[in-house]
């Protein structure tokens, strides 16, 4: 037994000195899907910085948030969701106004809700106004659980908004009959993506449109194409630098470099290739081909703001609750 | 009760399941669900995990981040298993040989994480050492790392676990009785030397057991861990987290493969059990008799 507590005492002691060397070493917690994309961005900023360590944290990022302020010393967050990095900002982990001290509101890359059909597109399915036709069955999350379907949910509203003048009731109406369409509402995205690959429901399923290149990608590109709507809402990806712990561990200086690598033209090109779009000219135009063109609405402008939304939208009875209360 | 060997087709009034039919039908129900619901995920895992070939399964499994995750995941399992080992044989001994008030609710709270869900463990674990928590704030400013670090996987682990050896150990300590103990003590035996000497020798394959049993629990296990991890790959990542990080990634066979090294494991825990079982862990559940043929009930007997 001894020898075991010793084993335990020698464990608890390697374990003691990971909040040591900080400036070395960086901690990115980031959103669950993204492994492969920053590990391609790590590998290309450690070839610049010798002697540097970047260790990943992979997992939704409400639950991200929520280990942060428990203690998960992570140095920078490279999120999919903008409220969650609000989150942190209530609790004093990231200060205010972290959104200016990055480019383009913190977002070194962007992607939105787009149409992933199977092959030769036998629903001929080209818009959201194709989503509420009675012949379409559609898959997509659950938007009371899942992010990526909340951004579903609004891209739907921001089309009927236009399409409709604004009328509320006729807005109702279509939305609700595009939930109607699906047949199932799966807890998360890699859920919902099961159900249409490998149980063959549905004739679309709305994901981001990264999201979607990587289900091609996986599951044969000859099986499925990709359709860019006419419109969708812009969904970014921000960053910040966890300001309580990067100046407790005095990270900051590499937090900042290896945020700003991300907006570098060799950072923008890896966004690229994993499907995102990206806000460099010139790597834009390098991969015109592979992205469609689209014009995208931004949250503020449609909406009035995160806050806005959280109230109106997906509060307790709100609008996402009657719509989705009604099937 | 039919005598041994006695004709059992006469004379005796029909049980529900005589009827030939029926015991088909019900065959056929239990070995269509043991298919689809544990040999085909099975399969699955082994086709999956080779789909892309054995080199590709190699690779995956040589990869950096998939070795750490299996050596975090046995560290894990090196710490845990031998801690709740000791407190359950320590646990089973106090409530089997000694009275005392209190011991049934003893009973009951050692029995307590079979009943509470994984994940509610690993968030009250949060509450407990997390920075907004009880204790969090104290340990921050003694720079002592609990949760999102291996001591954190450890606790969560070991909560989970903690009833599976005493669990194993009670009923037959119980059916044992403490004759041989009494005997022992009254001989003048210490207490140390009475139990190495007298109980563990009759305990020592339910021990083993339960031990097999809480080393693949505690291997597998998912939902606790999830909570405390903070999912730092190549540091925090334990096997289970990863194969569902490869998920999440469309890295489906890596997954598979990942998840084939678990699937072993459970394998070889299957074969254990058999083995131990064979040793007699477990004898305490059926009617003691001189030969162990006689101890299936007769009419069962083909």
């Amino acid at each position: 037994m001894k020898r075991f507590l010793l084993i335990g005492a020698a464990l608890v002691g390697l374990a003691l000195p990971l909040s040591a060397n900080a400036a070395d070493k960086l901690l990115n917690a980031s959103y669950d899907v993204a492994r492969e994309l920053f590990a391609a961005e790590n590998e290309a900023f450690l070839k610049d910085h010798p002697g540097v360590t970047i260790d990943q944290s992979h997992g939704g990022t409400s639950k991200q948030a929520r280990a942060i302020i428990e203690g998960l010393e992570a140095d920078v967050v490279t999120f999919n969701q903008v409220t969650d990095i609000d989150f942190l900002v209530k609790n004093g982990f990231v200060a205010e106004g972290w959104q200016e001290k990055f480019p383009n509101n913190a977002s070194p890359f962007y992607s939105f809700p787009s149409f992933l059909v199977r092959a030769g597109n036998p629903k001929n399915i080209k818009d959201w106004g194709d989503l509420a036709r009675d012949d379409v069955k559609i898959v997509f999350p659950n938007p009371k659980t899942s992010g990526n379907a909340r951004y579903t949910y609004l891209a739907a509203v921001a089309y009927a908004k236009e399409a409709f003048d604004n009328d509320e009731a006729k807005i109702t109406e279509f939305v609700t009959k595009i939930f109607d369409n699906v047949p199932v509402f799966d807890t998360g995205g890699r859920a919902a993506t099961t159900t249409f690959v490998e149980r063959e429901i549905g004739d679309v399923i709305i994901t981001f449109e990264a999201e979607t290149k990587s289900i091609a990608k996986q599951y044969g590109e000859d099986k499925f194409e990709g359709v860019t709507p006419s419109v969708s809402l812009l969904a970014e990806f921000p960053v910040a630098i966890v300001d309580k712990v990067a100046d407790a561990r005095g990270s900051r200086d590499l937090a900042k470099a290896y945020l700003d690598f991300l907006y570098s033209p060799e950072g923008q090109k890896i966004a690229a290739e994993f499907g995102h779009r990206v806000h460099d000219e010139t790597v834009a135009a390098e991969f015109k081909d592979r992205f469609p063109e689209i014009r995208l609405v931004d949250v503020d402008d449609v909406f009035g703001g995160w806050q806005k939304i959280s109230e109106e939208h997906f509060s307790e009875g709100g609008k996402l609750d009657k719509i989705y209360g009604s099937r | 009760m039919a005598h041994p060997g006695a004709h059992h087709t006469k004379g005796r009034p029909p049980r529900v399941g005589d009827h030939p039919v029926f015991r088909r039908v019900l065959l056929a129900v239990v070995l269509f669900f043991v298919l689809l619901l544990i040999v085909a995920p099975l399969v699955v895992i082994a086709v999956e995990a080779f789909s892309r070939g054995v080199g590709y399964f190699a690779k995956t499994i040589g990869e950096p981040d998939t070795r750490h995750a299996i050596l975090l995941t046995v560290l894990t399992a090196l710490v845990a298993v031998p801690v709740n080992t000791a407190f359950g044989v320590a646990a089973a001994w106090a409530i089997t040989k000694f009275d005392f008030t209190g011991k049934r609710l003893l009973t009951v709270i050692i029995e307590l994480p079979f009943s509470v869900s994984p994940i509610v463990a690993g968030v009250a674990y949060l509450f407990v050492y997390g920075l907004q928590g009880l204790f969090g704030p104290a340990l921050q400013s003694a720079e002592i790392k609990i949760l999102f670090a291996l001591p954190g996987i450890v606790l969560a682990s070991m909560f989970v676990t903690a009833p599976f050896v005493a669990r194993e150990l009670i009923p037959l300590m119980q059916a044992q009785g403490r004759d041989l103990e009494e005997a022992a003590t009254s001989l003048g035996a210490s207490g140390w030397r009475t139990f190495f000497s007298v109980t563990l020798p009759n305990i020592k394959w339910a021990l083993l057991y339960g031990v097999v049993l809480c080393n693949s629990r505690v291997m597998g296990e998912f939902g606790a861990v999830s909570v405390v991890s903070g999912n730092i790959r190549g540091q925090t990542n334990t096997l289970p987290l990863h194969i569902e990080l490869l998920y999440h990634d469309y890295n489906a066979t890596g997954a598979f493969a990942a998840a084939s090294i678990l699937a072993l494991l459970a394998i070889v825990t299957l074969v254990a059990k058999v083995l131990l079982e064979r040793q007699g862990a477990g004898r305490a559940r059926r009617p003691a008799t001189l030969a162990g043929l006689d101890a299936v009930p007769p009419e069962t007997r083909p």
